[in-house]
């Protein structure tokens, strides 16, 4: 039977989080892949989980869908206990990650078709919900062709619906915008919106700092640690110093002489200029001018981007 | 005489069955550029590198390395390129060094000089106080660089790199560009096949592919110039609210989120933006706005929008 959708009156209790991490570790032999990491992510929000390979993100994803137990701290999805309710939770939760699940050789519809059966989408609701993923994905024209021969973009909303069939109020992304077209991805990121604009959590992991910056909060771990969290706008008030833009030709050749300039603590290539790490970008800017009189440069004091921030989180962590 | 181009395809095709995976593709590369060649996956990157090094034939067409035909390449051009294809064969049981004298065995480095050679590549890489760890334990950036010095062991005059920082964390990415740039002051030519675009503004020309064609080459300045249309840049106290907005107005990919502002990019910008003012003003959201200079990314967007 199932449960009967809770009513949004004032005397109904309050919905539990989608998602509560404590402490939450995991540990191969000696390594500890995911050490103490303590969140939580509230209904209808975004969550972005972000960190470079290896940090532990999918260790984490693994042990909140109740695939991987955890060695110690505890967590929570929907109200369900990770350790000992991973049968609950699975009906509670979508999981897509960046391998598709799709089978290749079935066509779109035998695709749908086949994960309802694995859901067990009642008959009467299955054709609904399988023009829903069509029209979601939009694939009216290709309902009969062979999953083999879409494009990543098509492949990728389809899984997505497939992951989403049963209407789970709570959806994992591992990096669900990995190696596809600049298009898909803007576009998979209107039906994320669409998603969370109706109540879903979604929980996405991603490499695209710009994609992060489209979450409502952000948590960044690395080496198995939880080491910022918090909105990006929150997260940027933290950034120590501030930053310079410089644009100009050939930057490459440029970022060895502005390295070198007294008040600038850091210059990365960033785009098709640089970004400075500056103490005070008031006073160095009129100094980077004077000190690059041959050159044409356009320079401007621009709040840190999120590639700025984790690159300074990752850098005080390593030395 | 203009100089010979270290890289040259004329009409350059491969065809899998029905498939086109590289379509009459034609580039000039002059020494010591640095080229990017940006798409999708299986917009044909890795099926025209393969061309490009002479391991897999093209269908039809013409490609040049260093003024050899790469159909018919002997050893001679082949000890003159570097190639770091996605998945580079590192022995994860080896050691960082056993893995770098292993290439040099492949490339049959002379043993006079090699040691002094693998120092300088591990001191190049930073990876010297890494050098006794086995592959196989580094980190997801640390194994690029150790890829990297491997296809570089044998002073390769022509480098190819296939998505080379593909998945590696932002600091590591920016530490690999770094050494790209090295290599460009010692004139060797890098052609670079990348997914990402920020990466693409940071090349000297830049080849977009998509579906096996080549739909744009040039300086990321002048592709810029070729948008039609603008981008408005969008300021308001909720940003996140209002590309959530705006998405709908604007399908298609139309807004992005750049830091803290929206990129609302537009065929008719006035249009554009008087009808985000009354979206966004329906939400009670007051609004900033103004042009700015369009990405790589905005143009390929367009351009993919074109082809349907």
């Amino acid at each position: 039977m199932p449960e009967p959708q809770p009513q949004a009156a004032a005397t109904a209790p309050p919905l539990p989080p989608a998602v509560v991490l404590r402490e939450l570790t995991r540990r191969f032999g000696d390594f500890t892949a995911v050490n103490r990491v303590s969140l939580e992510v509230t209904r209808g929000e975004i969550f972005g989980f972000l960190g470079p390979n290896g940090a532990g993100k999918s260790t984490t994803i693994r042990m909140l869908c109740g695939i991987l137990p955890p060695t110690s701290g505890s967590g929570s999805v929907a109200g369900f206990d990770i350790a000992s309710q991973s049968e609950q939770i699975k009906k509670q939760i979508g999981y897509m990650s960046q391998k598709f699940s799709l089978y290749e050789d079935l066509t779109v519809e035998e695709n749908i078709d086949f994960y309802s059966g694995i859901y067990r989408i009642p008959g009467a609701k299955k054709r609904e919900r399988k023009e829903w993923v069509i029209e979601m994905a939009g694939l009216a024209d290709r309902r009969g062709a062979r999953t083999a021969t879409l494009s990543g973009g098509w492949k990728q909303r389809l899984a997505l619906g497939c992951a989403i069939l049963h209407e789970p109020p709570i959806v994992f992304l591992d990096e669900p915008t990995s190696g596809v077209d600049p298009v898909s991805r803007r576009s998979f990121w209107e039906l994320i919106y669409r998603l969370a604009g109706a109540g879903v959590t979604i929980f996405v992991t991603t490499h695209y700092l710009e994609e992060a910056e489209c979450c409502d909060r952000l948590g960044f771990i690395f080496g198995g640690e939880l080491i910022a969290l918090g909105s990006p706008a929150e997260l940027k008030k933290g950034f120590p110093g501030e930053i310079v833009a410089l644009e100009c030709e050939r930057p490459f050749e440029v970022l060895k002489r502005v390295e070198a300039l007294p008040g600038v603590r850091q210059a990365t290539l960033f785009g098709a200029g640089l970004h400075l790490t500056v103490d005070r970008a008031e006073t160095l800017i009129p100094a980077l001018r004077e000190a690059l009189p041959d050159l044409e440069v356009h320079l401007e004091r621009i709040a840190p981007s999120l590639e700025d921030l984790f690159v300074s989180f990752m850098e005080a962590r390593t030395g | 005489m203009p100089e010979t181009p270290a890289i040259r395809t004329e009409k350059l095709s491969k065809r899998f069955g029905e498939l086109a995976a590289v379509d009459e593709l034609s580039l000039a590369i002059p020494a010591g550029e640095l080229f990017g060649l940006v798409g999708s996956d299986g917009a044909g990157k890795s099926t025209t590198l393969r061309m490009l090094t002479g391991i897999m034939d093209p269908t039809a067409g013409e490609v040049f390395v260093l003024g050899e035909d790469m159909r018919r390449a002997g050893e001679g051009v082949r000890s003159q390129l570097g190639y770091m294809s996605q998945r580079f064969g590192l022995y994860p049981d080896l050691t960082v060094q056993e893995n770098l004298r292993f290439y040099a065995d492949i490339q049959m480095i002379p043993r006079r000089g090699r040691e002094a050679r693998i120092a300088e590549l591990l001191e190049f890489g930073k990876l010297t106080p890494f050098k006794d760890r086995p592959a196989g334990k580094l980190s997801g950036g640390m194994k690029q660089k150790l890829g990297l010095a491997c296809a570089l062991v044998h002073r390769p005059r022509v480098l190819f790199l296939d998505e080379p920082t593909n998945g590696v964390d932002p600091v590591s990415r920016r530490d690999f560009w770094r050494i790209l740039y090295g290599l460009l002051a010692e004139g060797v030519t890098v052609f670079v096949a990348t997914a990402y675009l920020d990466e693409a503004e940071r090349c000297g020309r830049v080849g977009l592919m998509h579906r096996g064609r080549l739909l744009a080459c040039d300086t990321p300045k002048n592709l810029r110039g070729i948008l039609k249309g603008g981008v408005l840049e969008l300021a308001t106290a909720d940003p996140r609210h209002a590309v959530r907005a705006l998405s709908g107005a604007f399908p298609g990919g139309s807004v992005v989120l750049f830091g803290e502002r929206l990129h609302l990019f537009a065929p008719d910008p006035q249009e554009a933006e008087a009808r985000a003012r009354s979206v966004l003003e329906a939400q009670g959201l007051e609004v900033a706005v103004r042009p700015v200079q369009p990405t790589l990314e905005d143009l390929l967007v367009s351009l993919l929008r074109e082809q349907g």
